[in-house]
């Protein structure tokens, strides 16, 4: 039998505060050599969200709204950002700038302590998810791996959490694999997504091998020579690893064992 | 069934629009014959124009990093239009470096690229010695170009003139001459072009005598990339930012700071240079970032329009395309249905 059984290729659905989201890729839209690009890569992968920064890319409503129209028109939804605040008065003005422009109750909090690294301010970070999910926000934190940090967060009500892979846009992968493990034990009822640092296929797949529920990315697709087949490329690897999380993966043996018993194996030595 | 023009008079033609765009349409089309009526909104020449914030690089290959290879196979035309038509180029090449650090990104520009060649710390040093020690390594791309914008834009408009063509600044487009239009307004055309949108852009031009380029420098870097362009005078232009907003604002803090800090990284003496101008420009784009030229509904009205951040690379590229097309009916790739 060569029918395709859907109930075995597919994964099983991600949710998101409540909803139904079709793909366990989320991709950032920065850095596309065209919207028309962004476009293609996004019909390639099938990604269903898709992140805007606020602060940069359209400040207010007087501008960009040619862009955000393109975007609008993709049919994805979008998770708008604070990328690049730098201190918690920013984000959370910016979050509120962001759901009026977007009408959306969802942000990304980013929150930056240093400009070289971009690595989070977690301190802050704890801070605005705190007010701003007071405010009503469903707060999607990009975090460190840090156990003790995403204990804040999930106290003060994220129910996402976004631990780094490696710095943004460093391409390193999950540089911290036996912390981001630990993470996942230590949360296995909160929706954990790997958020920067992706810069291969494989990367996304190991992610979601271990079983992080999806994986948020941009550079790795936005600066391919192909960013559409780029694009394709990582949804197949999300596929495989949240697959093979989903099937149980082996775990490694000390002692190599034999797949067909050998004893008694006749012409054992024949030339 | 793509649009034709319909029963219009191509003798007398009129171009809207003095950007760099419209000054190609007019000279191209002036010295073909056509008597050419250049009209402009502006009292003073190129002043609402995003031209005036090229960084005036005729670098088809380098474009082509970020850009769909149409806009390199069209750019590379584009240099030899401007190397038979205007006297003022300086075909010097381009020199993409790289800081230690960021290596990968100059390997990723080669192999985004063509007609690159490698060169060495030596090899740098002798081609540009005020970047000796600096970098270990650098791409030249030998073939491409540079200009001032200022100086060429003033040069096409007088060229134009010479060509016999009427050109009037402050003019308005309304009512609609008779005869065929060609329609350049760059972001002026938005209500007739749903499409086209705006993508914001800044740049710096400085001044220092304690360094000197012969050519275009472009700093990879994986956030800010910028570009240096010596004008001549001891004049360079930084540049450029893009980023998805359609306002013109003044510059913002931050985009200076990373020019400058980007500049001051490629070469410490942009630390003294004086700042003479800085500002914010709005580059006309279609959402493939190439530009394209369109048939009215009207029948009588060519729209060329989307230049992006390649006005002046692609700029004859279009005009000819439009004479051509108005010579032989021929449709150049860049005629398109919407």
């Amino acid at each position: 039998m060569n029918v395709r059984d859907a109930a075995i290729h597919d994964t099983s659905q991600l949710s998101l505060y409540g909803q139904a989201i079709p793909s366990r890729i989320l991709l950032g839209t920065a850095g596309y050599p065209s919207p028309a690009i962004l476009s293609d890569a996004l019909r390639a992968s099938g990604v269903g969200i898709v992140t805007v920064s606020l602060r940069r890319e359209m400040a207010g409503e007087k501008t960009g709204a040619n862009f955000l129209k393109l975007i609008s028109a993709l049919g994805v939804r979008v998770l708008p950002n604070t990328a690049g605040c730098r201190t918690v008065r920013e984000a959370v003005t910016t979050a509120h700038m962001a759901r009026e422009v977007f009408a959306t109750d969802w942000i990304k909090l980013e929150v930056i302590a240093n400009d070289d690294t971009l690595q989070p301010d977690v301190f802050g970070l704890v801070e605005a998810a705190d007010i701003l999910t007071k405010d009503g926000f469903k707060v999607f934190p990009y975090t460190t791996e840090d156990l003790s940090v995403a204990e804040r967060l999930q106290r003060v009500g994220c129910q996402v959490i976004m631990p780094w892979g490696a710095p943004i846009g460093t391409g390193r992968g999950l540089v911290n694999p036996a912390a981001l493990k630990s993470l996942r034990a230590y949360f296995p009822d909160v929706t954990l997504i790997i958020d920067a640092g992706i810069g291969t296929p494989s990367h996304a797949a190991q992610a979601m091998e271990l079983g992080f529920d999806a994986v948020l990315l941009n550079t790795a697709v936005a600066k391919a020579a192909d960013p559409a087949r780029m694009a394709a490329a990582f949804s197949a690897a999300v596929t495989a690893g949240r697959l093979g999380y989903e099937a149980g993966l082996m775990l490694p043996r000390d002692m190599a064992v034999p797949s067909t018993p050998v004893a008694g194996t006749p012409f054992f030595d024949i030339d | 069934m793509s649009r034709k023009l319909r029963n219009v008079a191509t003798s007398s033609i009129t171009v809207v629009g003095a950007g760099i765009f419209g000054l190609w349409q007019a000279l191209v089309l002036a010295r073909a014959g056509h008597r050419i009526h250049l009209i402009d909104k502006s009292e003073k020449p190129f002043t609402a124009s995003a031209s005036r914030w090229a960084g005036a690089m005729i670098a088809p290959d380098c474009e082509a990093e970020g850009a769909p290879t149409v806009v390199r196979d069209w750019g590379r035309e584009g240099l030899d239009h401007w190397r038979a038509t205007y006297p003022g180029l300086i075909v010097n090449g381009t020199l993409v470096v790289a800081a230690a650090r960021d290596q990968s990104e100059l390997t990723r520009f080669e192999n985004m690229t063509q007609r690159a060649e490698r060169k060495d710390a030596q090899a740098l040093a002798d081609l540009e010695p005020d970047l000796a020690g600096r970098f270990n390594a650098a791409l030249y791309y030998a073939h491409e170009a540079h200009m001032g914008a200022g100086a060429a834009l003033a040069w096409l408009r007088d060229a134009v003139y010479a060509a016999g063509a009427q050109v009037s600044f402050g003019a308005n487009f309304d009512p609609k001459p008779d005869g065929l239009i060609i329609d350049c307004r760059g972001m002026g055309a938005k209500d007739d072009l749903p499409k086209l949108r705006g993508v914001r852009g800044e740049r710096i031009i400085v001044a220092t005598n304690d360094m000197r380029l012969s050519r275009p420098v472009r700093l990879l870097h994986p956030r800010q990339p910028i570009y240096v362009v010596p004008q001549g005078d001891g004049r360079f232009v930084i540049g450029a930012t893009v980023i998805e907003r359609e306002d013109a604002e003044p510059m913002t803090v931050k985009s200076a700071l990373d020019l400058m800090s980007t500049a001051y990284a490629l070469h410490p003496a942009f630390a003294e240079a004086s700042i003479i101008d800085m500002g914010a420009g709005v580059r006309p784009a279609f959402p493939d970032n190439i530009p394209r030229i369109l048939i009215a509904q009207d029948g009588r009205t060519l729209r060329v329009n989307g230049a992006y951040r390649h006005g002046f690379l692609l700029a004859p590229v279009l005009a000819h395309a439009v004479a051509d097309y108005l010579k032989t009916g021929a449709r150049h790739a860049a005629f398109a249905d919407e």
